[in-house]
């Protein structure tokens, strides 16, 4: 069992918990992620460590279905059944180069965490970090603490630049040198800010997010394609090669389960939603 | 020893094969000889002495039987259930030729479940504590057996497992028709009980450093062989096209058979296929039945050549799984979600390195089997994941660990057996790689 010790909520939907995990927190770095299963009947889902704190491992999710709305209704003081991890590859990193970290939407939440692994080994940082409105914006004071340069972007332009973070990276690649690139969020801004870096052959990781069942590679329930090979992206990512990935596969095998999921998350709000004390309630 | 009839067992995942009665045991027990030179004993990987607990059946003294088993064996009710008698044990008893072998897996499930029934007699944690440590990594079969023989020995084990439960193919792949779960539990609860620390969802290599590891007195890994492969037919990415280790582990650990009350999913499709002809083949295409589908097996080389324990090939059948022989898959047919499997169909010609016959494609002779849901169950190698990380262990060309007659890999201290040290392979030899590792690192902290 693992306490919960604090929960905060970002934004909409968008929660805050910090666990103490110490095997986790002990070993973890920047692009690795964690599998949490809440209760004996529960489902393993990945979620980004994005933070350390002594024992205690952070990770920031939206609440989308049964399992995430199930995690953002504990409270400080309860406890998940388990925690696996770290999981997955450490961030690959250069040195005394131009790094951009790029996050939209509940993807900054793994954005801190790599910019400060990439100051950490001497380069210049640069944030960009996207939501669709300013109140669904997350982690802008920690980014602003940790890069040396932040860039923020909103779809309706209520914060920041009036556009996508792809856009911001336009002009950034047109102005200047970069070295390498990372790109995180939905499967779909992931493939249309990276396409942006291909022409100027900047090296460009995305973080990929498929199904994963063991996030120990014996399942293959996570295969992707990259550079046409068959990849494992619970043991050989999640990052990968943004100009390699076949984004298209990815985003439809994100979708195998629609049906079930809407069963799940019915089930769960018609039995939470309402009588359970204490229980946070979403539109 | 009976079966459940099948159109109720279909319909369930308790378990297909009713053990012995008392009565039963007894009878079976009965016909023992009671050789001088027991042929059975060299047949059993672990060495259980096999008449003795056998005449501690005929004598009716159960207690005694399981006791003498355990001597050998700390998961007899799951060897008793999954071993493939037929080469081992059963294979080896003299009776085979004259009569029918003596049923020693049955004999040996009864035992333990009787015993198991009534209430284990836990054994004493040994009181001579040797301040040796050793790092147990998996908690297959292999590595539960180390653990159990080192803590026997005084040795403090931590098992490492990076499941949020133990007990490796046995919990996550064999289906509980076969092998109910609260046995697996039961069986190792009673490791545990002997002063085992289990740490669950630590994958060594991350949670766990590789230094960390082997600072360890000594280190064995048993990691297994849960690396799935995949054929590399076009529309393997698509929807419902699962590795047998990816569909078992929802079913078997995830329990999606009762999706929504747990949560995990599981496409149980209505026309399954499922590709290959082994055991795990055969867990996937019954599960499938299971689920509700109608489910069709192809393996590409002859019926008699069907790796499977015969056992399950009957079973699989009499549950109605329809398999085709000499044929393979060859690409998947639909749009995102798969609709059907295109086959060609295979010609024995020649015999392999394996003395099985070599399949070969019949370019013009193909056919479409509909299909909502594909399994692939064409082979496991070991994960790669940390003996990748471990610098100096000589890895093999399966990409198996390389051990020598004592276990010991190319580090000194560091010791592997199981299936990843064989590749894909049984309980029983899991079992008696790890009790010959134990007894090595035994002695390795004996000399110095
Ligand atoms: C390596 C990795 C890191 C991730 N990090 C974060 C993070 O930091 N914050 C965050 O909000 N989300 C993260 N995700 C996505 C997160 O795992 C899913 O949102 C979550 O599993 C949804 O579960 P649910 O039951 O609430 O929703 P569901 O309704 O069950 O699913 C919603 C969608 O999430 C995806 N999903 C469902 N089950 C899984 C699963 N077992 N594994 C992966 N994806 C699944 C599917 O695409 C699905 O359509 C990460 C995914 C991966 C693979
Ligand atoms: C579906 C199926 C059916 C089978 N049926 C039979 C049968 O009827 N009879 C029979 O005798 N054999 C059968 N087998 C084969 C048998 O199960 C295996 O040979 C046996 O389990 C191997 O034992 P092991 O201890 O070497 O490894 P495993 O049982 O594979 O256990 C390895 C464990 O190590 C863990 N692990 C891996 N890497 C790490 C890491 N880095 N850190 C921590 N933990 C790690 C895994 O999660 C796993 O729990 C079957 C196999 C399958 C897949
Ligand atoms: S452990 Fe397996 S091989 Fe040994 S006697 Fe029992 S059933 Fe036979
Ligand atoms: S070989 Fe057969 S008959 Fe002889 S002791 Fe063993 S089980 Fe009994
Ligand atoms: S999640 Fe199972 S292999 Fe990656
Ligand atoms: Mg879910």
């Amino acid at each position: 069992m693992y306490k919960i010790e604090e929960t905060t909520q970002l934004a909409d939907r968008v929660h805050q918990i910090w666990i103490r995990a110490p095997h986790v927190a002990h070993h973890a770095q920047a692009g690795q992620f964690v599998i949490i299963r809440i209760d004996e009947q529960g489902e393993r889902i990945p979620l980004t460590i994005s933070g350390v704190n002594g024992d205690l491992v952070r990770v920031i999710f939206m609440a989308v279905g049964k399992t995430t709305h199930h995690l953002a209704s504990l409270a400080a003081g309860e406890h998940v059944r388990d925690v696996a991890g770290p999981l997955g590859r450490p961030s690959e990193m250069i040195s005394g180069g131009t790094c951009v970290v790029i996050g939209g939407g509940v993807g900054v939440a793994s954005t801190p965490i790599i910019a400060k692994a990439a100051k950490d080994a001497g380069n210049h940082v640069i944030g960009i970090i996207g939501a669709r409105n300013a109140g669904l914006l997350i982690l802008e004071d920690e980014m602003r603490a940790v890069c040396d340069e932040l860039f923020i972007t909103t779809d309706d332009g209520s914060k920041g630049t009036h556009g996508f973070v792809s856009d911001v990276l336009k002009t950034l690649l047109a102005e200047r040198k970069l070295d390498l690139v990372w790109v995180i969020g939905p499967a779909i801004m992931m493939k249309v800010t990276s396409g942006v870096t291909q022409p100027f052959g900047v090296k460009t990781f995305v973080s990929l997010n498929p199904i994963m069942v063991d996030g120990s590679g014996m399942c293959g329930s996570c295969r992707v394609i990259v550079g046409g090979e068959t990849r494992f992206a619970c043991v050989d990512g999640p990052e990968f090669d943004a100009h390699q990935v076949d984004f298209n596969s990815l985003m439809a095998r994100q979708r195998v389960y629609t049906e079930e999921e809407k069963v799940a998350l019915e089930r769960h709000q018609a039995a939470h939603c309402g009588c359970e004390e204490g229980g946070n309630h979403h539109a | 020893m009976l079966d459940r009839k099948v159109n109720e067992r279909i319909r369930d995942f308790h378990e297909v094969a009713l053990g012995f009665s008392a009565d039963e045991a007894i009878l079976e027990a009965e016909r023992c000889l009671q050789c001088k030179k027991p042929l059975c004993v060299t047949g059993c990987p672990v060495g259980i002495d096999i008449p003795a607990f056998i005449s501690a059946i005929a004598a009716g003294d159960f207690s005694v039987a399981a006791t003498t088993i355990k001597e050998q064996n700390m998961l007899p009710a799951i060897c008793g259930r999954v071993c493939p008698q037929e080469t081992q044990c059963e294979g080896a008893c003299v009776l085979k030729n004259k009569d029918t072998p003596i049923n020693i897996g049955a004999l040996e499930r009864f035992a333990a479940d009787w015993e198991r029934e009534r209430g284990f007699s836990a054994e004493q944690k040994s009181r001579e504590q040797t301040g040796r440590r050793v790092a147990v990594v998996g908690s297959g079969p292999a590595g539960l057996t180390a653990a159990a023989e080192l803590a026997r020995r005084g040795h403090k084990v931590t098992i490492f497992e990076s499941l949020h439960e133990a007990g490796g193919v046995l919990s996550y792949g064999i289906p509980a028709f076969r092998l109910p779960k609260e046995i697996v539990k039961a069986e190792i609860d009673q490791v545990l009980a002997m002063g085992v620390d289990l740490k669950v969802n630590y994958l060594v290599g991350r949670s766990v450093s590789v230094p960390e590891l082997l600072a360890f007195d000594a280190v064995f890994i048993a990691t297994g062989a849960g690396l799935p492969g995949f054929m590399g037919i076009e529309g393997e990415q698509m929807n419902g096209v699962y590795s047998a280790n990816e569909y078992l582990t929802r079913v078997n650990l995830m329990h999606a058979d009762q999706f929504p009350v747990f949560d995990t999913p599981v496409k149980a499709g209505s026309r399954v296929v499922v590709a290959g002809g082994g055991n795990v083949a055969m867990d996937a295409a019954r599960v499938a039945r299971r689920m509700g589908a109608r489910v069709t097996l192809v393996y590409r080389r002859r019926e008699e050549d069907l790796p499977a324990r015969r056992e399950e090939v009957v079973h699989a059948l009499e549950e109605g799984v329809e398999i085709i022989n000499c044929a393979a898959p060859i690409r998947l047919l639909g749009d995102g979600v798969v609709t059907g499997v295109e086959c060609v169909t295979m010609k024995m010609c020649g015999l392999d390195g394996s003395g099985r016959p070599t399949p070969e494609p019949v370019a013009d002779q193909t056919f479409v089997i509909d299909a909502d849901v594909f399994i692939e169950a064409i082979g496991q190698s070991p994960n790669p994941l940390l003996i990748r990380e471990v610098s100096g262990l000589s890895i093999g060309a399966r990409g198996n660990l390389v051990v020598d007659d004592d276990g010991r890999t190319s580090i000194g201290h560091v010791f592997a057996g199981g299936d990843v040290a064989t590749g894909a392979a049984t309980v029983i030899l899991a079992m008696g790689a790890g009790k010959t590792a134990a007894a090595a690192i035994d002695r390795m902290f004996k000399e110095q």
